[in-house]
């Protein structure tokens, strides 16, 4: 049923135009409550809400569902609404608890209505670059290819680039396709900050135009999907396309995925493995922010994008601090077994201490 | 002493309420428009202020490089709504016409039936059945019309190479069926208005079928269609998830050869602003400036048109 979870994800994006005015009828509101959260208590039970990355979204479900097991008297909302909107909230006291593919922007940061917040990392997730091209099994492309494909100076999928990176492979006379994310996407910023970082470090002169962001200024001549899943269908539905999609949704439509050449120089499979192994080659920052694609380490799939909570050090409300001080702490202990079943990879062991560190510092 | 008609009634009271309740209603809907103009061009000023005319003028659209050129949506939404109304506007005629001058009183009922069903569906199935459905297989078709006329001068552009199935052709397409029951049931109405004793008098002078609905039944509704079909130009410009998820999402792209992917301004809006930052996202709400602006042109021209031939055929009777 893919096609169904796309529509769903692809009309969450498209209900934010009109959830605009919604929210930001509710953000007026709240401002003058005190500046607490739209929460309320109702019969004994204390309902946190969190909006925010539609990339974590798996997570959030089963992680919600498995805390609510234990936890009978706290009701946890989550609103995959995008990371843009996931932070917007959060800022303007409209969640209780948002999560971003990335953190603030600085100027932004200053925004935060809510006085000091945390960033609490929760997982890592492979992004594939998936292809649809008969009697090629096996892919290898290293960051310089990848490139050269996404900016269509490479059109042919025998060209000598791509048949370097593949010794012994016979590939065919075929146009390529390029599939990209029609919607702002955090897949598609971690997708060309990897690019941005990984092209032309190792010399050779090839270079990554497009910046990174999460709309980017593609080739008039590639095609947009929305959504992960309708990437995965445009490479499902097109011979010899290419496109950048999320290991559960490749998973789950059975797309072929390239092997990505690392700084090791190692061609890495995407697998929950590969993605935890570059959780152990990042470089964290003291607030537990970090970029965690192009990361070191000999087994480290390289496009591995990072997913973070966020929530207030100062909680008004003890009930609602405590409640979401305990939920937190479940995603980045118990929580964490649930995501290789999802596709996802867990915290490095350095990183998860570091994050539950993080979570006792709110104050509930 | 002439007892004198007392004018003023017994619901002299009620009638000033209502009177003030529809000057209410009216002041309010020119209010609530006002104030969106107002907001949406102060909150699209900072874009205007950095990107001047290029805004109108630039296909160049790079979000990271702070560079909003909304040329391209510009063209997206005018070259889809046309092939819409290419489309769509014989379809309709032919439709209500069929209807209200040829259809037997049996069909005429389940008919208009299925046509205000199917101005009623959500535009997301449309998109999605577009999506899913339509621009697979209507690829083929595409390379066909494209082989076709490949070489003719102007039509091996219009009809020129098609990639892939999502194009400004397939939104066209879709744009078309979903305003098709708006215009027809529309211009169903204003022809249903002719008298019939125009009707029974061109017969009367031995004119055929044809020539009574050339003679006196279009020239009697022909304002009234010309709203209708600038009516579902409205909408067909203002779609935007089943343009959005038909069109092909290509940015920058300026084509006239109709199997082109493109972009529309409604369907750019909806894709990018869940993540846009704030430049990104004024320049989103300026693209619903041009929009508001270029919507109401058409509805000015429209309206124009309307009053003009309603004069000519009055005058005519006259």
């Amino acid at each position: 049923m893919p096609f169904g979870v796309a529509t769903v994800r692809g009309m969450k994006t498209w209900f934010l135009v009109s959830g605009l005015a919604v929210t930001s009828l509710l953000s007026t509101s709240c401002g003058k409550s005190n500046g607490s959260a739209a929460t309320s208590k109702s019969g004994g039970t204390v309902v946190i809400n969190g909006s925010g990355s539609t990339f974590q979204k798996p997570f959030q479900e089963v992680a919600i569902d498995s805390f609510s097991k234990d936890h009978a008297g706290i009701k946890v909302n989550y609103g995959a609404g995008g990371s843009g909107k996931g932070r917007q909230d959060f800022a303007d006291q409209v969640t209780d608890y948002g999560c971003s593919d990335a953190p603030y922007k600085q100027d932004a940061a200053a925004k935060v209505k809510g006085g000091e917040f945390l960033y609490v990392p929760v997982l890592l997730g492979a992004i594939t670059v998936s292809y649809n091209l008969d009697g090629v099994d096996k892919l290898q492309l290293s960051p310089d290819t990848v490139a050269k494909i996404f900016q269509r100076e490479i059109k042919k999928w025998n060209d000598p680039a791509i048949a370097a990176d593949n010794p012994g492979v016979t590939l065919p006379d075929m146009d390529i396709t390029v599939a990209h994310r029609s919607d702002g996407s955090g897949t598609t910023e971690q997708f060309t900050k990897y690019l941005d970082l990984a092209v032309g470090a190792a010399g050779g002169g090839s270079e990554w135009k497009l910046k990174s962001g999460a709309t980017v200024e593609w080739a008039p001549d590639t095609q947009g999907g929305n959504g992960n899943q309708g990437v995965a269908q445009i490479v499902t539905g097109t011979k010899g396309a290419i496109g950048y999609v999320d290991l559960p949704d490749a998973k789950a439509s059975n797309l072929k995925f390239a092997a990505i050449k690392n700084q090791a120089g190692k061609y890495i499979m995407p697998s929950t493995d590969s993605a935890k192994a570059a959780g152990d080659g990042i470089d964290v920052k003291p607030d537990l922010t970090f970029v965690s694609v192009n990361a070191k380490g000999d087994a480290s799939y390289p496009i591995t994008a990072p997913s973070w909570c966020m929530a207030y050090v100062k909680q008004g409300d003890k009930a609602k601090g405590d409640a979401i001080k305990s939920y937190f702490k479940f995603m980045v202990t118990d929580g964490q077994k649930l995501l290789g079943s999802i596709d996802f990879a867990p915290l490095p062991k350095a990183l998860q201490d570091k994050a539950i560190a993080q979570v006792d510092k709110i104050q509930s | 002493m002439a007892s004198q008609l007392d004018l003023r009634g017994t619901g002299d009271g009620a009638d000033r309420a209502f009177r003030w309740l529809a000057i209410g209603a009216a002041a309010l809907v020119l209010l609530i428009l006002g104030l969106i103009a107002i907001t949406m061009t102060e909150r699209s000023s900072s874009v205007f202020g950095k990107m001047g005319l290029d805004f109108f003028t630039s296909k160049r659209w790079a979000p990271p490089d702070g560079q909003f050129g909304g040329l391209s949506f510009i063209w997206g939404t005018l070259y889809t709504s046309v092939i819409a109304i290419a489309l769509a506007v014989p379809i309709s005629m032919g439709v209500s016409l069929f209807i209200t001058q040829l259809a037997p009183r049996w069909l005429k009922m389940p008919l208009v039936y299925v046509l205000d069903l199917l101005a009623v569906i959500p535009s997301v199935v449309f998109g999605l059945w577009g999506v899913l459905t339509l621009a697979g297989p209507i690829q083929h078709f595409y390379t066909h019309v494209h082989n076709a006329v490949a070489g003719i001068p102007l039509l091996g552009s219009i009809f020129g190479d098609s990639p892939q199935g999502r194009s400004f052709m397939t939104a066209g397409i879709i744009l078309a069926v979903m305003i098709t029951p708006i215009i027809t049931s529309l211009a169903r109405e204003v022809i249903e208005t002719t008298p019939q004793n125009e009707k029974e008098a061109a017969l009367a002078l031995g004119a055929t079928r044809w020539e009574m609905i050339r003679g006196a039944v279009i020239p009697h509704s022909k304002g009234g269609i010309t709203g209708a079909v600038m009516l579902g130009l409205g909408r067909a410009m203002g779609e935007t998830i089943a343009a959005a998820l038909v069109i092909g999402a290509s940015i920058g792209q300026i084509s006239i050869n109709v199997f082109s992917s493109g972009n529309s301004m409604p369907a750019v809006i909806a894709n990018e602003w869940g993540e846009a930052d704030e430049i990104h996202k004024s320049a989103l709400i300026a693209l619903a400036v041009v929009l508001f602006v270029i919507t109401i042109i058409v509805n000015v021209i429209a309206s124009t048109i309307v009053r003009r031939s309603m004069a000519r055929s009055r005058g005519v009777r006259r």
